[in-house]
C-alpha cells in the first residue's frame, strides 16, 4: 500500500516538472541495481547532526514520524531562533535502514539555516533524487518529509500557546 | 589426499602466494585469490578490503576440500553416464553413484534404495508434499504443516489448495517449537502427509521429530521432514523417528549446490507421484541424467558429516557460546529468537532492540549474516518465521542470523562481535527509541503514526 501511494507521488512529481525529472529516475533504477548510492553510504557512515535538544526548550520543535512496527521512526528537531523565525540548528536520531538514516541526516542539513516557510516546500522527491533512493526505499524520503513538517508544525503549537499563556 | 592437503590451504586460508608453484592446475585459481585480497571490494557501494567473514551457513557452505577431491575425477576423466549400460564409463559412473547412495543412506539410518537423487530440498519437498497428496488423492485430501516451513513446503501446499487439498498450517509456539497435542488434534482421517521441518533455517529450532513420527505412526499417517538444515548436524535415524519421507540437500553440509535427496520408505512403502516424466531414472521418482559428480560429492560430503558430526557439535556449540557470550557482555536487551534448548547451535538468531536490522548489515558489511528483517527484499515485510514465534513486528526488524559452521574460527567469530557490538552502540545512540526507552517511556504506550 505505502509503496503504491509512494509510486503515485513519485510519478505526480515526474509529470510535473516535466521532461527533466525522467533521467533522474533512470539513474535512481541504476543505483538500485548496484546498491546504495555513495551519498546514502557517505550519510550512513558519517551521519551529521545526530543528538538531541530538549523538547522542553521554547525556541525547540520536535518532529517523531513512522512506528516502529514498520521499521522506521524519525525524530527531528529544530532550534528556531524567535525573532527571524530562521532555523538556526537542527538534530536527528532515526531507528531505519540505511536509507532513512541517510534521508533524515540530509534533512537535517538542509533545514540548517533556512526560514520555516522554506523548509516546509522540501519534497521528498528532492531528497530521493539527491540520494538516488530506489522506488522501495522512497518512503524513507517521505518520512524525512513528514519529519520537516512535523517539526515546525510543534514549533509552531508550541509558540502559539506560549502567546496564550502570555495574554 | 596428497591433492587435499595441497588444496586445503588455498580454499582454507585463500591463497598464500606459495600455493602458485604446487601444481599448475591451481595456479590458475591462486592468482585470482591473491589479486582480490590486493583490492578492496565494493559491495552495494560499501568499500570494504579483503573478502567479508562468512557467518550465513544455513544459506548455503563452503564446499569441503575433501568432498571436492572426490569430485574431480567425475569431471576431468570418468564422465560416463551412470545409465550406459554399454561400457566402462557408464559402469564406473554407475558404481560411484551406488557408492555415494549408500553414503547417504547410512548416515540417516536408511537403506540404499529407499535414496533417490534430485537437483536439492526444495525439488524434494515439492515431491514429497505434491507427490504423496497426489498419488492418495482419492482418499486423502488434507495435509498438515507448520508455519514456519521453508518456503518451497507452503507453497507446494498453497499449490495443493488450489487443486481442492485442504491444508492445516500449525502454529508453533513462541519457542519455536510445534505443540504435539495440537498436532494430534489436527489429524484427520484423510490427512494424507504431516510435512514438520527437522531444524528451522531462519531460528535454528529441532522440531521434536521422534515424538511427531510415534503420533503419526499411531494415526497411520506419512510424516515428511525438511531435514536440509539438520542432515549431518544431528543425528538422524529414519527408523528411529518415524520419518516416511525425507528432504536432503547437498550443499547445507559442505557438499556441492544442486544435488539433493528424497528419502523414501519402503516398508510400509510410501508411494509418489513423479513431477519429472522421461526416462524413469531413479525408479521413476525422478527422471532425468543423475549428475555423477554432484553426486558423489554429496555422498563424500555426507560420509564426512557421519565421521565428524560430533567433533563438529562441540566446535560449533563453543563457537556459539564464544558469540552470544561476547556480544552480551557488551550490549544489553540482546534477545535470542526460538528455543535455546532445543536448537541446532551452528544457529543463532539474534535480535537487538531499538536497532534496525537491515541498518545493522549495512553497518556489518565485513560479516556475511542474514536478517530477518525482510527490508532487504522488496516486500517490507518482517520474516513470517519470527512473526509466527509472537515475535513483536519492531523486534522482527532487528534480527540477525549468524550461522556457524565446520571451518568457522574463534578469531573469525571474535571479529564478528567486535563489528557487531561497535555497529549497534552506534546505531542506538542514533536510535530515537533507544532514547525514549533508556528515558523511561514505554514504547508500546504512545500512538504512532502509521506511515
Amino acid at each position: 500500500m505505502m509503496l503504491r501511494v509512494a509510486g503515485r507521488r513519485l510519478l505526480g512529481a515526474a509529470s510535473g516538472v516535466g521532461g527533466g525529472e525522467a533521467a533522474p529516475a533512470v539513474a535512481a533504477a541504476g543505483a538500485a541495481s548496484r546498491g546504495y548510492h555513495e551519498r546514502v553510504v557517505d550519510h550512513y557512515n558519517n551521519p551529521r547532526n545526530v543528538g538531541s535538544f530538549d523538547k522542553d526548550d521554547a525556541d525547540v520543535g520536535t518532529g517523531i514520524v513512522g512506528a516502529p512496527s514498520c521499521g522506521d521512526v524519525m525524530k527531528l528537531q529544530i532550534r528556531v531562533d524567535e525573532g527571524s523565525g530562521r532555523i538556526v540548528d537542527a538534530r536527528f536520531k532515526t531507528f531505519g535502514c540505511g536509507s532513512a538514516i541517510a534521508s533524515s541526516s540530509v534533512a537535517s542539513e538542509w533545514v540548517k539555516g533556512k526560514q520555516m516557510e522554506e523548509v516546509v516546500a522540501i519534497k521528498n522527491t528532492e531528497i530521493a533524487k539527491h540520494l538516488s533512493l530506489p522506488p522501495v526505499k522512497l518512503h524513507c524520503s517521505m518520512l524525512a518529509e513528514d519529519a520537516i513538517k512535523a517539526a515546525v508544525k510543534d514549533y509552531e503549537a508550541k509558540k502559539g500557546k506560549l502567546a496564550k499563556a502570555d495574554e | 589426499m596428497a591433492l587435499s592437503r595441497r588444496l586445503l590451504p588455498l580454499f582454507l586460508r585463500r591463497g598464500a602466494p606459495a600455493v602458485r608453484a604446487l601444481s599448475t592446475a591451481a595456479a590458475p585459481a591462486a592468482a585470482v585469490a591473491s589479486e582480490e585480497e590486493e583490492e578492496s571490494i565494493t559491495v552495494k557501494g560499501v568499500r570494504i578490503s579483503g573478502r567479508p567473514l562468512y557467518m550465513d551457513m544455513q544459506a548455503t557452505t563452503p564446499v569441503d576440500p575433501r568432498v571436492l577431491d572426490a569430485m574431480l575425477p567425475f569431471y576431468l576423466s570418468r564422465y560416463g553416464n551412470p545409465h550406459s549400460r554399454t561400457h566402462l564409463y557408464g559402469w564406473e559412473s554407475d558404481a560411484a553413484v551406488e557408492a555415494a547412495r549408500a553414503s547417504v543412506a547410512s548416515l540417516v539410518g536408511a537403506d540404499p534404495r529407499e535414496i533417490f537423487f534430485t537437483s536439492g530440498a526444495t525439488e524434494c519437498n515439492n515431491i514429497a508434499v505434491k507427490g504423496v497428496m497426489r498419488f492418495y488423492r482419492d482418499r486423502r485430501r488434507h495435509v498438515i504443516t507448520t508455519q514456519t516451513e521453508h518456503k518451497c513446503v507452503l507453497d507446494s501446499c498453497r499449490y495443493l489448495q488450489q487443486e481442492g487439498f485442504e491444508v492445516t498450517y500449525l502454529p508453533v509456539r513462541s519457542d519455536g517449537l510445534v505443540d504435539l497435542a495440537q498436532l494430534e488434534d489436527a489429524i484427520r482421517p484423510d490427512t494424507g502427509l504431516v510435512s514438520v521441518m527437522a531444524v528451522n533455517n531462519e531460528i535454528g529450532v529441532v522440531q521434536p521429530l521422534e515424538e511427531i513420527g510415534r503420533i503419526c505412526k499411531e494415526k497411520g499417517v506419512p510424516f515428511h521432514t525438511d531435514a536440509a538444515q539438520a542432515l549431518g548436524k544431528i543425528p538422524i535415524d529414519v527408523n528411529r523417528m518415524g520419518i516416511g519421507l525425507m528432504s536432503l540437500s547437498g550443499h547445507k553440509i559442505y557438499g556441492p549446490k544442486g544435488v539433493g535427496a528424497l528419502y523414501l520408505r519402503r516398508r510400509p512403502r510410501i508411494r509418489v507421484e513423479p513431477q519429472m516424466s522421461g526416462g524413469g531414472q531413479e525408479r521413476g521418482i525422478r527422471s532425468g541424467t543423475v549428475p555423477t559428480p554432484l553426486v558423489v560429492g554429496f555422498g563424500a560430503a555426507c560420509e564426512i558429516a557421519a565421521q565428524e558430526m560430533d567433533y563438529d557439535h562441540r566446535r560449533v556449540s563453543a563457537l556459539q557460546q564464544r558469540l552470544l557470550d561476547g556480544i552480551r557482555a557488551q550490549v544489553d536487551e540482546v534477545v535470542i529468537n526460538g528455543s535455546m534448548e532445543h536448537r541446532y547451535p551452528g544457529n543463532l538468531n539474534l535480535s537487538f532492540a531499538y536497532v534496525e536490522g537491515e541498518s545493522l548489515l549495512m553497518g556489518l558489511k565485513e560479516v556475511a549474516v542474514s536478517s530477518g528483517s525482510a527490508c532487504t527484499s522488496a516486500s517490507l515485510e518482517p520474516s513470517y518465521v519470527l512473526r509466527a514465534l509472537g515475535v513483536e513486528e519492531d523486534m522482527a526488524h532487528t534480527s540477525i542470523r549468524f550461522g556457524i559452521g565446520r571451518f568457522t574460527t574463534e578469531e573469525e567469530v571474535d571479529r564478528a562481535i567486535e563489528l557487531t557490538v561497535r555497529q549497534v552502540k552506534k546505531l542506538r545512540d542514533m536510535s530515537p527509541l533507544y532514547e525514549m526507552a533508556k528515558a523511561g517511556i514505554d514504547l508500546k504506550s504512545i500512538e504512532w503514526s502509521q506511515h
